[in-house]
């Protein structure tokens, strides 16, 4: 490390970064909307485009969902570095001697505090008009609830590495839909068990291993990413 | 590169050692690899004409699937080679950002296009194989899947080197996105696989459950051999062009230019 003391312990810096992104978000309500309208948008074409036969609805509902959350979080991530690496914010943290993962993983929180968590929220509203069974939907929300925290990870290491290019939306998605591919196959599948009666429990245990998994390494490749990009 | 001999308390390395500290350097890699890759060409073509004499001449048809079994010679090798490409990019992706070798990461980038050339051959052979054995030219077989996934993620590692315009900074960030698919492609394998048989019972066999007949192994295996030359001699000779291209106001360029005059 630097000879450079460094003000304030490893939590402080933590949650001021936690708190800091989150003022910032909650000051842009507006574009804090844009990925739970677009999701909405998103959900309400599908009825549209394929009849409201219910059955069929209640069918595809997981995958409807699921697919949704995967495209709206991948449309809010462009803002998870994107503002603080155009005003240099981006350079003082990494120069301020707090380890780059550990700022990587505040943000990461954030972000998912942000865009994550409303889609947990909403997703009753969206089972509803998508008719999912009603025993489906605590599967459904569980599901949600411990995979877009992953999708914010592991979405964060594209962030980093498209970052410095000035259309990296374009870009970001085909780094990360493949990246997405397990998570929603296990999600999904568990939605799918659950309205077919059958145990569900080991497709959570997948999720939440996914999560640790992802807790654990996504943070230092974001930081990695975000080194090269900065260098 | 610079010597280190003469601060070691050894005069001289290790012969293997000296020889790859040597490959490090641009003038010499493009040197050695510029007698290699005639070799591998003329393997190459003798594999392939020996490996298609043998499985498309000499070789039966299936008595199940006819004539159009032989497309395995093409399908099976480029599938192999689309996996082994993608790992050993990473592989040669991680030595890249660890050691911060130029000439391996222009290596490892230079592997995403033949990689992803043998994912496409892959698809399209299957694909027209698919047709007259399974009745379709598409199923969303497990195998399928992975390699329709493997060509997304070949593609993300083009588009992101081909995004950045410092070349060195773009081959560093997409060796890193090769190590991260990396890390994925298991679970995404299986993930794929457990998922077809969950939604679909895998009624499809590729072999139909028995053992390949030796007559069609060893074209096989020969064909695979030759894809593997095929790949060693297309590796070096766009590598040693993204050379020239990155060194083109450097000396040795220069020099090499002069001597094709």
């Amino acid at each position: 490390m630097n000879a450079e003391p460094v003000s304030g312990s490893l939590s402080n810096a933590f949650f001021a970064l936690l708190r800091r992104d989150l003022l910032l978000a909650f000051r842009r309500r507006t574009e804090l909307l844009f990925p739970v309208i677009f999701l909405l948008v998103v959900v309400s074409l599908f009825p549209l485009g394929i009849g409201p036969g219910p059955q069929l609805l209640a069918r595809i509902a997981p995958g409807v969902i699921w697919i949704a959350a995967l495209l709206a979080t991948v449309i809010s991530l462009d803002a998870l570095f994107r503002s603080d690496f155009e005003d240099g914010t981006l350079e003082q943290f990494v120069i301020s001697g707090h380890p780059l993962t550990l700022i990587a993983l505040a943000k990461i929180v954030a972000h998912w505090l942000v865009a994550g968590l409303p889609i947990v929220l909403l997703s009753p509203l969206l089972a509803l008009w998508m008719n999912l069974p009603a025993e489906s939907l605590v599967v459904m929300i569980m599901t949600l609830a411990l995979g877009t925290p992953i999708l914010s990870l592991i979405g964060s290491i594209g962030v980093g590495l498209t970052i410095s290019l000035k259309r990296g939306g374009q870009l970001l998605s085909l780094l990360v839909f493949p990246l997405y591919v397990p998570i929603l196959i296990i999600a999904t599948a568990a939605v799918m068990a659950a309205s077919d009666g059958l145990p569900y429990t080991q497709f959570l245990g997948l999720l939440i291993a996914g999560l640790i998994t992802s807790v654990t390494l996504a943070p230092f490749a974001a930081a990695a990413a975000l080194k090269i990009s900065l260098s | 590169m610079t010597s280190k001999t003469d601060t070691k308390t050894k005069p001289r390395k290790n012969a293997l050692v000296m020889f790859i500290h040597k490959l490090g350097s641009p003038p010499w890699f493009y040197d050695f690899t510029g007698k290699l890759i005639p070799w591998f060409w003329a393997l190459f073509i003798a594999l392939t004409a020996w490996g298609l004499y043998l499985g498309l001449v000499k070789g039966p048809a299936d008595y199940l699937q006819g004539e159009s079994v032989r497309i395995i010679y093409l399908h099976v090798p480029a599938a192999w080679m689309s996996m082994l490409i993608y790992i050993s990019m990473a592989v040669m992706g991680f030595i890249a950002l660890v050691w911060r070798i130029r000439i391996v990461e222009i290596l490892a980038m230079v592997s995403a296009p033949i990689g992803a050339a043998f994912t496409i051959v892959t698809l399209t052979a299957g694909s027209l194989w698919g047709r007259p054995t399974w009745g379709t030219y598409w199923v969303w077989d497990a195998r399928l899947t992975s390699e329709l996934v493997l060509l997304f993620l070949f593609l993300g590692v083009i588009g992101l080197y081909n995004s950045i315009d410092e070349p060195r900074k773009a081959a560093r960030a997409a060796c890193l996105l090769a190590i991260v698919g990396a890390v994925n492609l298991p679970i995404i394998h299986y993930s794929v696989k457990w998922w077809n048989t969950l939604h679909q019972g895998s009624s499809i066999s590729l072999m139909g459950g028995s053992s390949i007949d030796s007559s069609i192994l060893w074209p096989l295996l020969i064909m695979a051999f030759a894809a593997k030359f095929f790949y060693a001699a297309n590796l070096l000779t766009r590598a040693r062009v993204k050379l020239l291209e990155q060194d083109v106001r450097k000396a040795w360029v220069r020099e090499v230019l002069r001597e094709k005059k």
